[in-house]
């Protein structure tokens, strides 16, 4: 029995604390998220190359082949900072060709997602805004040796940087005839637009497919056949961003904490007054309490645990119903400087809106508990 | 990250559960005395009462992890408790393992393992709540013999125990209000104390106010040295931390909850159909399991051998709120004939469930009130200045 992390997993998250606090303070994620692409490719190299992007990949493929418990000690820290770059996406599409790919696919396209060369993204949602198999409309048609894309995808993260996309579509009338499709970027006929939102830290983006031309080599597993491998990837997606939200929530309380210890207001440190302190401590044992569950949720997927999706449903819809909250309790007692663009903690406000529906809200999350767990 | 239990583990797993079935009382003879006796006997000779005290008082000598497994099987089977004497089990024996002399320890351990009598706690005094450490019960010593007047309230179980664990004030003039603090072990049969029982919102009476006038107490009847009575209580209560009791309480409440909201129609439907009251379990449910995965996490750090701080603080808190919001639930799904108590023809479950909402105070205030446990979080471990 230990619930804890190992002395390596520990020593990496000093690592990645020193490499943030480095290269990525506050003001120069602010700088970043101004830019055209929203992250900085320096960077990202850098990661890929201390091998942190590749970290759960698996080592024939350029990989360090480490369990997701590793990869949640990474995302912490990032969080924390709200480190700009796509490294939840990239990561979530190479589980996609590993898991479900051939051999074939998994040597064409994990070295390059591993040594940060490339940046990968799955696309999802559409029009519908439709977790559910049935939200997948985009349509995919034989024809001869390829197969053709046609539709829209929506609120797909890092869309316009993604080199790769991992695409959900349909191949068939029936509701779960659906497949995963990889596509390049470049693609004739693909066309990728920003969609600005409230958090600059987290792109997304429409991805417009005008008959694209796929060779069916790119589909994953049989076709039609995909959908056990898309509630895979929402899970896992849930999971990754509910481990990125557990130290941003940290950081919005502790940011909150450190301002009300200096502002003095009636003669004394606001954070003396319990209409301060309490919604504080109560923040702190929501945000200890999801810890707990996500941490559980990563070793029992590392495990292939038949709780883990049950695990991480109730995380995510935890941590959907705390983390935006901190943001917003943080503003609050920050008074008036905590409306402005100049203090940081509405930086982790926006995250908190950018998380909440992130593969599934609370509302998404407790029906999939009642649906796991039978009420 | 590892949460499989080791071979030695799962040996003694193996071990308890062969106890259990062996021992346990039989459904219909769940509170048949005889059975529960037997119960507790061959509980005893098994060293699974005191599991946690060392052997040479007549404990099991049990490892942190055995604790764990053997409270976890021991729930998992709702089995009797491990023994009749709460408080003694709870934290006056282990004040008395810690702090007591040789003479006190082989009078009292033995009977608090054999559950001979109960133990009561006088910590609480009408001023002194929350601030347990003004308390001011006067304590003079004459002699061999220390002389009690003052009072005592919120004592559970008073009017049916033969000992007191007392905190009485010895020294008034102090720099700190925690110095000059004593801890008494002292008969309840003497007539200088008088015992009121206190009626609840629930009705029944729990607890009571306990009168001492010119209670005469022999100074061997201290525990620990004059003064040192804050220590001896604050090592006490940090035996009542572990939680994992706490949550499987909480998850037998939560199915009998379920249980009642898939059996209860309102309005044509099933109550766990109804959105909210649907919502409202599987949160509830999320917590409970929260808490139980909070508790892992601390007791890593007990394996480890790090003290657990104020962290417990967080389940306490969990906990304060479940009891109330799973009452609230049950009567609400049981409508208007939710409010009905015991006796009335159309009371669900004759009034169980109303009485169990009147109930939560007991341990919603009982173990420190949640406003104080947001302080303790609040200022030992974010460090925001005290109030």
């Amino acid at each position: 029995m230990n619930f804890g992390f190992s002395e390596e997993q520990e020593l990496l998250r000093a690592e990645v604390r020193k490499f943030l606090d480095q290269n990525a303070s506050i003001e120069e994620t602010r700088k970043i998220v101004e830019s055209q692409e929203g992250f900085d490719r320096h960077l990202w190299n850098r990661m890929a190359e201390l091998g942190w992007v590749g970290l759960t990949m698996p080592e024939q493929h350029g990989g360090m082949g480490l369990g997701l418990v590793t990869l949640l000690v990474v995302l912490e820290e990032t969080g924390r900072s709200l480190f700009p770059s796509p490294l939840i996406s990239t990561v979530i599409a190479a589980k996609a060709i590993e898991r479900f790919g051939n051999d074939e696919q998994q040597a064409r396209w994990l070295p390059g997602l591993a040594d940060g060369s490339q940046v990968a993204t799955f696309a999802l949602l559409e029009q519908s805004d439709d977790l559910a198999a049935e939200g997948i409309e985009l349509t995919s048609t034989r024809d001869g040796d390829d197969v053709l894309l046609r539709g829209r995808k929506l609120y797909v993260p890092d869309a316009c940087t993604a080199n790769l996309i991992v695409v959900a579509v349909r191949s068939g009338a029936d509701p779960e005839a659906v497949s995963l499709v990889v596509v390049e970027s470049d693609a004739a006929g693909l066309e990728a637009t920003d969609l600005p939102a409230m958090d600059l830290s987290k792109r997304l983006g429409k991805i417009d497919f005008s008959d694209v031309r796929v060779p069916a080599a790119s589909v994953l597993g049989s076709p039609g056949t995909a959908w056990p491998a898309i509630r895979y990837l929402i899970d896992l997606g849930a999971a990754l961003v509910t481990a990125e939200t557990v130290g941003a929530a940290e950081q919005a309380n502790q940011i909150t904490v450190d301002f009300a210890k200096e502002r003095i207001q009636f003669g004394s440190p606001i954070g003396r007054f319990q209409g301060v302190k309490h919604p504080l401590a109560e923040m702190y044992v929501d945000i200890e309490s999801y810890k707990s569950l996500i941490y559980y949720a990563f070793w029992a997927l590392d495990e292939g645990e038949d709780g883990a999706a049950l695990a991480i449903s109730r995380a995510k819809a935890y941590a959907s119903e705390t983390f935006p909250e901190a943001g917003i309790n943080g503003v609050q007692l920050h008074g008036g400087v905590g409306y402005t663009w100049e203090y940081d903690i509405q930086l982790y406000l926006k995250r908190g809106k950018w998380m909440r529906p992130m593969f599934g809200d609370a509302n998404y999350h407790y029906d999939r508990i009642a649906s796991l767990g039978g009420l | 990250m590892d949460f499989q239990l080791s071979t030695e583990e799962e040996a003694f797993r193996d071990e308890v559960r062969a106890f259990i079935e062996q021992n346990l009382p039989s459904d219909s003879d769940r509170f048949n005395p005889a059975a529960l006796a037997n119960w507790n006997q061959k509980a005893r000779e098994a060293r699974y009462i005191g599991f946690a005290w060392p052997k040479d008082v007549g404990g099991g000598g049990g490892s942190i992890m055995q604790q764990v497994i053997l409270k976890e099987e021991m729930a998992k089977v709702k089995a009797p408790s491990l023994g009749t004497c709460f408080m003694g089990l709870a934290w006056v024996g282990p004040s008395i393992i810690q702090y007591g002399n040789e003479k006190q320890k082989q009078q009292y351990i033995p009977e608090i393992l054999d559950g001979a009598y109960q133990w009561c706690t006088g910590y609480s005094e009408p001023d002194s709540g929350s601030d347990l450490a003004s308390l001011k019960c006067k304590c003079v010593r004459d002699g061999d013999e220390y002389v009690v007047n003052g009072q005592k309230i919120w004592t559970s179980i008073a009017m049916w125990s033969k000992m007191i664990i007392l905190l009485v004030r010895t020294e008034t003039e102090v720099d700190q209000k925690h110095d000059g603090i004593t801890c008494l072990l002292v008969p309840m049969d003497d007539p200088g104390i008088e015992v009121r029982p206190i009626r609840n919102m629930g009705g029944g009476a729990v607890f009571a106010e306990v009168f001492f006038n010119e209670v005469r107490v022999p100074v061997e009847n201290r525990l620990g040295a004059e003064g040192q009575g804050w220590q001896v209580t604050i090592s006490a209560l940090a035996n009542e931390r572990s939680s994992i009791a706490e949550v499987y309480g909480l998850t037998r409440k939560m199915e009998d909850v379920k249980q009642l909201a898939r059996e209860t129609r309102r309005a044509g439907k099933r109550a766990i159909d109804i959105p909210s009251v649907r919502r409202r379990i599987l949160r509830a449910e999320m917590k409970i399991e929260a808490m139980r995965l909070n508790g892992q996490r601390f007791l890593t750090k007990q394996l480890k051998g790090e003290p657990l701080g104020s962290e417990t603080s967080i389940n306490k808190l969990h906990r304060a709120a479940l009891e109330v919001e799973l009452g609230e639930l049950a009567v609400e799904i049981n409508g208007s004939a939710g409010t009905l108590t015991k006796g009335s023809d159309e009371a669900p479950d004759d009034g169980a469930w109303a009485q169990f909402a009147l109930g939560w105070p007991e341990v919603v205030i009982g173990g420190g009130t949640p406003n104080i446990q947001k302080n303790i979080i609040a200022e030992r471990i974010l460090g925001l200045p005290k109030d």
